[in-house]
């Protein structure tokens, strides 16, 4: 499929994506593998790299590599942990321990909601290093005057998820990793956290013209820090590329910095300037071999993944085939878990699109604590709207009340004076206004359906509100006999 | 300074007279300073003298007896570490600018176990930076003489340690062996030396020089304390990945064994490659076996010439990586610069001397792309042939002899012309650190100076029980005169 | 090479260590042309594998004894000169 932004050229997406694990520790060590601590609080002599310590392999880490393995489909295999070696003041030991070429997991696919299926090639385990701050000059790394480091995030376990180059567009990359997200989040293996770093981006871009077959030239582009970041920035490199085509010119195979504030990217190293690693099999850890007893553990982990999530909330919504709008709001509803939410109120006898809508718009604008509502409240606050007990409007400022403070139901909409009117009191008000209104209900019983709204609003004015208008409406049609 | 002094008795002697009562630990630790103050304007054995912290040491060692505590193993016993094993609070420099003054904020396994075993530790010792060399002359801070003939090195890289045993300071010191660096001072200085099966003590705390290669082993004047001394830092840590999963060897009580019906094969391929005395020691200790009851056979295996080139590849390969932390960010030297790069090259041109320099460039070219395969890839499959050489004579033989050195105590400046003369010191002594296997060397001649030589034992892996063995029944043939301690250090025309 | 090894020589400490390396590479050459088909590598002696920690908290160490040791500190952090450009 061609892309809009670049007629006549097809966009080719392949994705790397460091995963940080949630382990209670390092790596290789005992201290706090914690987001947010104090500089430098969380270090010891294995993660800080002085001289004469060790690496030790957190057994924890090695099952969540292995359960975002099993998720992906891959290959669990034998695999060993080699050096990394470039000098960088945020690596203790001026290498990195990562895997190389025998990584834990080869091999595997991601399926996409839209049905497009997403290969991996490897997920393989490193670790993290720590962060450096430049300062002076306004912050910008080329004109920073002294960097400060810490080493609280150095020795982190990560899980690097290398996709195959199978995505088409910003929008697949987008949906790629928030399928991802689902995935490790299932695993328990990760947080997930884009915005704490957890998760991290590059992407590998290149472009073609529509139908060829052939991979373009590709730029690596990194730091990309969110949803949003990774779809403008392919969106911008993808158009970069085409011009460079259009106007003659090549693409260079180079390393790029995706710049959120100028919304560009620029230039890192070409690939004549690529390092020399100098790999070689980390001889102070010893191979890791992925035994019976470990591979059970790993897989009794994994919880229910986001696709078979969205096949059973769809089978719960009835048929198979619904129509993209349906399809957003059952992605919306998976990331923010609240299809089981959705499934009891719909085996309460709820109506599975009316259970969706509100779960997708009114719980979704809850944000995370919206999954906290217990199910059989859902339930019932849907049945009494059903129901005709509460309003639309009513039944909105119901749930969102559940979802701050809890409590039941019709409890709630009783505090919130969302009192049911008795049948005889909102009978005789009716006919009050029917008796008040006599040249009005003439036109209506005539047939003029503009003028049901005056009448309506004449009983909500008259019952302050706590008539449902859907019982009014059934009303007025009864009595015109 | 007598003889029958009881720091000159023994580790075991020591350990009990200190369980009974009978003698002091405050007493005996006063006495090693005493020796050390004496001797150490001429030898420099010690890069730091840790007194104060021997003494708090010993006073500990005697309130436990006093108490009616077990003291430890080690109760008493004055000790040398190699400075490149981590003390907590105690400068570890691994004789380098790079290190000069850094304190670790942590004990190495090796140290802890030691402390808790009640040995005194009287200091740290001096070696070739970063253990890289032969002779001590490559420590930043001048070398260390050889107390048999203060002209002469003794060996490195453990030179201080070995030196240490030697002058009679300490009855065991500790070290670490790489390529030779316990087995060859030991053999130049008249000890016993020690390099365990690759696994069997913990590196948790020993400043790493090749990783896949490095061991630490102990020295003492006889088998039976270097035994003992080997016996309380043995066994698994969980600090160390590739520390073996199994319980600390008991040794010293099989000792007295002895070689009858043993399998003994004479590796023949180092004999015209070394001096005649290192030649005839090795043939003579082969006859002593003999007549002890063991069966002596030559054996030619070809594949232990291999040893010194791959060795010269793997280990400044492991080395360049190793080194790479000491870049004046976290720790040790720094030397600014504009940007954080020149500062980590100013910082490593001027903390590192020119034979450290000289590894890392060659392991770096070693890994290198481009380079790897034909030298660290090839280097390694190397290595397999020599595991393998060794596993097929195991087949036909217990314990393997052969010389541990090339020549005896040689000149200071002798070797420092060329690298490659200083390199093919560890010839004899590569072969087990490839395969990790355990060797020891035991004094067992005196050349034409009077200088000591040693002979080794090699052992398969886990084969340390039976190779002690074998090097106590050599201690025992071994003439008396071509061990140490030499109390009071000879200057060269004594010799 | 040097740059690699960040280590900052002079002309004439690197033309020496030229010297020096050419005259070692001849001396492992051996090495590089052993014949080693159907050899495999050795990295390590040691046939041990699943060698693994508990994942449990252990005590890290106290920020001002290794900030002290530092070469430069600032604000609980390590000081350097600026590090000019991202990691290779």
């Amino acid at each position: 499929m061609p892309d809009r932004a670049t007629p006549g050229y097809e966009t080719v997406v392949g994705l790397e994506v460091h995963c940080e694990l949630s382990t209670r520790t390092k790596l290789f060590c005992g201290c706090a593998n914690e987001f947010g601590a104090e500089p430098n609080t969380n270090i010891c002599p294995v993660c800080l790299g002085l001289p004469g310590s060790l690496p030790v392999l957190n057994e924890k880490a090695v099952e969540f590599a292995m359960r975002i393995g099993e998720a992906l489909h891959c290959e669990i295999l034998p695999s060993i942990f080699h050096r990394k070696n470039y000098f960088y003041p945020d690596m203790p030991k001026d290498y990195q321990v990562s895997q190389y070429d025998e990584p834990i997991n080869v091999g595997g696919h991601l399926e996409l909601p839209d049905g497009t299926v997403v290969g991996i090639v490897r997920a393989h385990m490193e670790e993290d290093t720590g962060k450096t701050t430049h300062v002076g000059g306004g912050g910008r790394i080329h004109e920073a005057e002294q960097s400060l480091v810490d080493y609280n995030r150095a020795g982190v376990p990560l899980v690097e998820i290398v996709s195959a180059p199978d995505i088409r567009s910003a929008e697949q990359a987008r949906a790629y990793v928030s399928e991802l997200r689902g995935i490790l989040v299932a695993t328990r293996a990760s947080d997930g956290r884009m915005e704490e770093g957890s998760l991290r981006v590059d992407a590998n871009i290149s472009v073609r013209p529509a139908g060829s077959s052939d991979y373009g030239t590709r730029c690596e582009v990194k730091n990309l820090n969110s949803l949003r970041s990774l779809g403008r920035a392919i969106d911008y490199e993808a158009r970069r590329q085409v011009e460079l085509l259009e106007s003659g010119e090549a693409v260079r195979q180079e390393t790029r910095h995706w710049d959120e504030s100028a919304s560009v990217t620029h230039m890192l190293r070409s690939k004549e300037e690529a390092y020399d690693y100098r790999y070689f099999p980390e001889p102070d850890l010893v191979p890791l071999v992925p035994e019976n007893e470990l591979r059970r553990r790993a897989s009794a982990g994994i919880g229910v993944l986001p696709a078979e999530r969205r096949s059973h909330l769809v089978s719960v919504l009835g048929g198979r085939d619904h129509a993209a709008p349906v399809m957003d709001q059952v992605q919306t509803v998976l990331e923010l878990s609240l299809d089981g939410l959705v499934a009891s109120a719909v085996h309460a006898g709820a109506d599975p699109k009316h259970a969706l809508n509100r779960a997708a718009n009114e719980l979704a604008a809850q944000g995370e604590k919206a999954a906290t509502l217990a199910p059989e409240s859902f339930a019932a606050l849907l049945s009494l709207e059903a129901s005709g007990a509460l309003s639309a409007t009513q039944a909105k400022a119901v749930l969102a009340e559940l979802v701050s403070s809890g409590g039941e139901p019709s409890v709630v909409a009783r505090k919130l004076g969302f009192e049911q009117l008795a049948d005889d009191e909102l009978s005789s008000v009716i006919d009050a206004v029917i008796a008040g209104h006599p040249e009005e209900w003439e036109r209506y019983a005539d047939g003029d359906k503009k003028v049901a709204g005056f009448l309506m609003g004449e009983v909500m004015k008259a019952t302050r509100g706590r008539a449902n208008g859907k019982v009014v409406a059934q009303a007025f049609t009864a009595r015109l006999g | 300074m007598s003889a029958s002094s009881l720091l000159d008795r023994g580790v075991a002697a020591i350990a009990s007279a200190i369980r009974t009562g009978e003698a002091r630990a405050a007493d005996l630790v006063e006495e090693a300073l005493a020796r050390v103050d004496a001797g150490e304007r001429e030898l420099h054995c010690f890069q730091t003298v840790t007194a104060d912290e021997a003494r708090r040491a010993a006073e500990a060692v005697d309130a436990a007896v006093g108490r009616g505590e077990d003291p430890g193993p080690l109760a008493g016993v004055p000790i040398a570490l190699k400075d490149n094993m981590c003390t907590r609070g105690t400068v570890t420099t691994c004789s380098s600018k790079i290190l000069e003054n850094w304190i670790p904020p942590y004990d190495g396994t090796v140290v802890a176990r030691l402390r808790s075993a009640g040995a005194l530790i009287v200091g740290k010792t001096n070696l070739d930076e970063f253990a890289m060399g032969s002779s001590t002359e490559n420590s930043a801070f001048g070398p260390t003489r050889n107390p048999w003939d203060t002209s002469r090195v003794p060996g490195g890289s453990s030179g201080g340690s070995s030196a240490a045993v030697a002058a009679g300071y300490v009855p065991v010191s500790f070290g670490s062996d790489t390529g030779g660096s316990i087995r060859q001072p030991a053999s130049l200085c008249g000890v016993v030396g020690i390099k365990p099966t690759y696994g069997r003590v913990s590196r948790y705390g020993l400043i790493a020089f090749a990783s896949s290669l490095d061991q630490i082993g102990s020295f003492g004047v006889t088998v039976a304390d270097a035994t003992t001394a080997f016996e309380a830092i043995a066994g698994h840590d969980p600090h160390d990945s590739t520390s073996i999963n199994l319980p600390a060897p008991s040794l010293a009580a099989t000792l007295g064994e002895g070689v009858d019906g043993l399998r003994v094969g004479l590796i023949e391929d180092f004999l015209d490659q070394v001096a005649p005395a290192c030649a005839a020691a090795s043939s003579a200790a082969a006859e002593a076996l003999e007549s002890s009851g063991a069966k002596c056979e030559s054996v030619s295996i070809p594949e232990m010439l291999l040893g010194l080139p791959a060795y010269y590849i793997i280990a400044p390969a492991e080395a360049s990586s190793n080194l790479a932390r000491y870049d004046g960010v976290r720790y040790g030297l720094r030397v600014d610069g504009p940007d954080a790069e020149a500062m980590n090259g100013r910082t490593r041109a001027a903390g590192f001397g020119p034979e450290v320099r000289r590894r890392i460039m060659i392991g770096t070219y070693a890994l290198s792309a481009g380079y790897y395969d034909a030298y660290y890839g090839q280097a390694q499959k190397a290595r397999t042939l020599t595991i393998r050489a060794f596993d097929s004579a195991y087949e036909r033989f217990d314990v393997l002899l052969a010389p541990t050195t090339p020549s005896p105590a040689f000149k200071f400046g002798e070797k420092t012309k060329n690298p490659i003369d200083m390199y093919l010191s560890d010839l004899c002594t590569i072969p087990s650190n490839l395969s990790g296997h355990p060797a020891v060397s035991v004094p067992f001649a005196l050349d034409e100076n009077g200088l000591p030589v040693g002979v080794q034992v090699l052992a398969p892996a886990l084969g340390e029980s039976v190779m002690l063995r074998v090097a106590a029944v050599l201690e025992a043939a071994a003439p008396g005169d071509c061990r140490g301690p030499v109390l009071g250090p000879r200057s060269s025309t004594h010799a | 090479m040097a740059r690699l090894a960040r280590l900052d020589l002079t002309d004439d400490e690197l033309a020496a260590l030229k010297d020096e390396l050419s005259d070692l590479l001849d001396h492992v050459d051996r090495i590089r042309r052993l014949e080693t088909h159907d050899v495999p590598p050795t990295a390590h002696p040691l046939p041990l594998t699943n060698v693994f920690r508990p994942d449990e908290v252990a005590e890290s160490l106290e920020r001002d004894e290794v900030l002290a040791a530092a070469p430069a500190s600032e604000n609980g952090r390590f000081l350097v000169p600026p590090v000019l450009g991202e990691a290779p």
